[in-house]
């Protein structure tokens, strides 16, 4: 095992405004990731450091190895190839069908035939429990389930075996909640993926990650999920032991 | 490179080996396509070789293996065939019933009519609409305008004071600029003209009557549908794709009276005055070119203006103004709540509106001229 993902000292400030202050996060391969922490702590601003759509004040940055952080535009293009990313709202392209939206970075990345990039495509439409009906639809006329899960089609789309999910859960029902976890599970499982996820929802985190980072005090405290819970910082302890999640711990621990 | 084949008489050996992965599939599809098989031969793949199979890679392969099996071949796997294959037979299994079930329940097929009159109709029953829809627009902003009339803070002076700002005031030096140059270019054409024929004291009249009553409202109304009209089209429309025009409806405020009527109402006010400054900015414009081109004085520039126009022709120009301001508005808002969807629907509806809104500055200009002629102003 080597870590897929690796940050080192980290250091984000927004003028006067420290973000993050020696950040470290190690992502093993096979691992499901979370990164959870309280509104404002800078999980945005860390997962558009680790993307490369911000250059930190400092640290190092390290996908399959290499600093991302020192790299130029066309090594940049290759990692990016090798990871896929789903934004918290989508991020659907809103002129394109779910279709399209799918077939778009395969289309700048490889060089497919007209009836391989369809099938490819329908392919990975089908994976996330869309129907075919839907893959000719534009965003503006899915449900917001329907939105998280072609974003993740389209995160899908190179085949990455690396996957960055932004609050994959938020603004769905309980029950598309779930099902969507089981969806993340099922493909972790059988595409042995690496993920790495920012949500606040708590049933997800117990749901699906083995180990959690939590962004307190410009830093993240990371640890498996069985053993973060019992950590002594007052914010994780507020978290993980709040009246919300009493209950989900008592059950995690009896399983 | 991705693969062995070894062939022991009939049987073709097929080892695959290293990374079959999305990045190489066009690679891995060539590659695989160019294995010849025989007719009567057995295939059997082994996969202990491959360091990594991705979802593109497994399809590759298995497009290869339906192949084989259309070939009437008999495919094994030495070992178990790998799990990304059968997770690609679970979900494309379930497609293809799918398809059946959605082929089952296709519509009829269209009529036998000619897809150009298809089309042309289609085109007219739209048009139809979309003017039935704009005139109701028109209807709603008026009603709410009079509406508003009942107190002075439905109006939202603020808001419409920001619009004259916005529209007006940061389009005067614009508006100026092409003024000046506009009224240079009519007296030096005519000035060419008319000094043949000895008759250069009417480039004055020209420029003064032509700028008045025309080209400076006309100008400045192109002008402002291209910087205001595409703005508002703009503004509204990407405030309908971020629901903020439904949640001012469902706080229970009249998206018309905070967003449209401002609009309408602040360009209302501005254009006239620009329409004001263009006309003196036109008028010094000639007389500069006057004085240094044909050696006129001053004086006589102003004095021979005094005599070609009368008062009218002044508010002949002004009165027209605010008429064009609200096309202008109701061309830019009524595209701009229009939009709904995409962000092309956007970029789309803000062209139609630029375009409606300089056509109906034209066309109604050329009803004015005809009516004041009629009336012989």
């Amino acid at each position: 095992m080597y870590p897929v993902l690796e940050v080192q000292g980290l250091v984000n400030r927004f003028g006067a405004q420290l973000v993050h202050d020696g950040l470290d996060m190690q992502v093993m391969q096979d691992e499901v990731f979370g990164i959870v922490g309280g509104s404002g702590s800078g999980k945005s601003v860390l997962l558009r450091t680790i993307l490369g759509l911000q250059r930190p004040q400092a640290g190092v940055v390290r996908i399959g190895g290499s600093d991302i952080t020192q790299m130029g535009a066309a090594q940049l293009r290759e990692v990016k190839a090798r990871y896929g990313v789903s934004f918290q709202a989508g991020a659907l392209y809103s002129g394109l069908t779910v279709l399209q939206n799918v077939q778009l970075p395969m289309i700048e990345h490889l060089q497919l035939s007209a009836a391989a990039l369809d099938e490819l495509a329908l392919l990975k439409i089908r994976l996330v429990g869309l129907s075919a009906d839907a893959a000719g639809k534009y965003p503006a006329q899915l449900s917001g389930g329907m939105v998280k899960r072609a974003a993740l089609a389209r995160a899908l789309s190179l085949d990455p075996s690396l996957l960055f999910l932004d609050e994959p859960t938020s603004g769905l029902d309980p029950v598309s909640a779930a099902a969507f976890d089981d969806l993340v599970l099922y493909l972790q499982q059988h595409l042995r993926l690496t993920i790495v996820m920012i949500t606040h929802d708590l049933d997800t985190i117990f749901r699906t990650c083995n180990r959690v980072g939590v962004i307190v005090d410009r830093r993240m405290e990371s640890d498996t999920l069985a053993r973060i819970v019992d950590h002594p910082n007052p914010w994780i302890q507020a978290y993980f032991h709040g009246e919300r999640a009493r209950e989900r711990l008592g059950a995690a621990r009896g399983a | 490179m991705f693969f062995e084949v070894e062939r022991t008489g009939t049987q073709v050996e097929l080892e695959l080996t290293g990374q079959w992965r999305a990045l190489q599939i066009t690679d891995i599809e060539r590659a695989l396509a160019a294995i010849d098989l025989p007719a009567g031969s057995t295939v059997r793949v082994g996969t202990q070789g491959l360091t990594a199979l991705d979802l593109s890679g497994a399809w590759a392969l298995r497009e290869f293996l339906r192949r084989a099996r259309g070939g009437g071949l008999e495919v094994t796997f030495s070992g178990a065939p790998p799990d990304q294959l059968r997770l690609l037979d679970e979900t494309l299994a379930s497609a293809d019933a799918e398809a059946a079930a959605a082929a089952a329940a296709a519509p009829a097929a269209p009529s036998g009519h000619d897809p150009v009159l298809i089309a042309i109709g289609r085109y007219a029953v739209r048009a139809g609409a979309d003017m039935v829809e704009g005139l109701a627009f028109l209807g709603r902003a008026s009603t709410t305008f009079l509406g508003g009339l009942t107190s002075w803070k439905r109006l939202r002076p603020i808001s419409v004071a920001r619009h004259v700002y916005d529209t007006g005031i940061t389009a005067a030096p614009i508006v100026a600029l092409i003024a000046f140059l506009i009224s240079v270019i009519i007296a030096y054409m005519s000035a060419q003209q008319l000094r043949g024929l000895g008759a250069d004291i009417y480039v004055v009249d020209l420029v003064a009557i032509g700028v008045l009553r025309e080209l400076g409202v006309l100008l400045t109304s192109i002008i402002v549908a291209g910087r205001s009209g595409s703005a508002f089209a703009a503004e509204l429309g990407s405030m309908k794709l971020n629901e903020e025009v439904d949640a001012l409806i469902a706080t229970g405020v009249d998206p018309f009276e905070v967003l449209v009527v401002p609009r309408l109402l602040g360009l209302a006010i501005a254009l006239p005055l620009l329409t004001i400054i263009a006309d003196l900015v036109g008028l010094a414009g000639g007389g500069l070119l006057c004085r240094y081109l044909l050696d006129m004085p001053l004086t006589q520039f102003v004095g021979r203006v005094n005599y070609a126009i009368s008062p009218s022709t002044f508010w002949v120009g002004l009165l027209k103004a605010p008429v064009f301001a609200v096309l202008i508005g109701l061309a830019g808002c009524y595209r701009g709540m229009q939009v709904r969807g995409s962000a092309r629907e956007l970029g789309r509806l803000v062209t139609v509106a630029v375009v409606q809104a300089i056509f109906f500055v034209i066309f109604a200009d050329a009803l004015f001229a005809v009516l004041f002629m009629e009336m012989n102003i």
